[in-house]
């Protein structure tokens, strides 16, 4: 078993909480725009930020492996379970 | 569906071993207000509820939920990993870690199991509405105690962010009453 938590590497938690942080503003302006789906400049806030954590998202996966199933690459180590799970780090 | 992504919502970081805080966290894993019981209630309830916004209400505050349960669980997990059988013990842990060890169980602090008795579905959009709302209250003024408790200010971090949510769906919540009252009066006016 390789259960041991290794030391993150240079940038690892600031690129994390970069990404955590448009998420989230992502997520909390979609449930806003459920109740007012007018508001123009709201959907141009979130239309912004959706580019913009397309590309941190690809940034962070270049470096440190796949988020999710669908970003995992064609090279072994299965990236899916060679970087550690959230509760890990 | 759903898509894994493998990473929190939120941050969580702990000081240390605690399991006596631990212990007071699940209350929000498997107790009567926690994110299980909302994620479950939500979930359940957007079936049949109209209006495509109240189906989305119900859809993505469920989802952020089952986040918000990882979340309760990544705490607990950091503060009990490392601690001894003795320690649990003596944080009043030492039922749970002979049933399950160092297993989560979807209990209350107190241990109680989890019970789907804890949420409705009426089946009637305002009962459900104004449950979901009290339902947020709760777990608001619990996130509340928990801080109010605990002696961790790392924790104390993420607990108050997730407090910060309930009021947030609450405030969508009351909202979705704001439709239906719109739509009973759309009803009577023609």
């Amino acid at each position: 078993m390789n259960d041991t938590v290794q030391a993150k590497p240079q940038g690892y938690y600031e690129s994390l909480f970069s990404i955590q942080a448009v998420e989230f503003t992502l997520l909390d302006l979609s449930l806003y725009l459920l109740t007012h789906p007018m508001d123009a400049a709201a959907l141009q806030q979130y239309s912004q930020l959706s580019q913009q954590l397309k590309e941190l998202t690809r940034r962070f996966e270049d470096q440190f492996g796949p988020l999710t199933h669908r970003s995992v690459g064609p090279n072994p180590p299965y990236g899916w379970v060679a970087t550690p799970w959230p509760w890990e780090v | 569906m759903w898509i894994y992504e493998k990473k929190l919502e939120y941050p969580v970081r702990v000081s240390g071993c605690n399991p006596n805080l631990a212990k007071f966290l699940i209350e929000q894993y498997g107790g009567s207000d926690g994110e299980l019981a909302a994620a479950l209630r939500y979930l359940n309830q957007r079936y049949s509820i109209p209006d495509s916004r109240l189906k989305g209400m119900m859809n993505d505050i469920g989802t952020e939920e089952l986040a918000h349960l990882e979340m309760i669980a990544t705490m607990v997990y950091k503060l009990t990993k490392d601690a001894t059988p003795q320690q649990l013990k003596a944080a009043g842990l030492g039922e749970h870690y002979v049933n399950h060890g160092k297993d989560l169980y979807y209990e209350n602090a107190g241990g109680v199991p989890f019970s789907v008795r804890y949420i409705q579905g009426k089946g009637d959009p305002i009962a459900d509405l104004y449950e979901n709302i009290a339902a947020e209250e709760k777990a608001r003024a619990t996130y509340q105690f928990l801080i109010d408790i605990s002696d961790d200010p790392m924790v104390n971090d993420a607990l108050a962010f997730l407090r910060e949510r309930e009021v947030i769906h609450s405030q969508r919540f009351r909202e979705g009453v704001e439709i239906l009252k719109e739509a009973q009066l759309h009803k009577a006016y023609y």
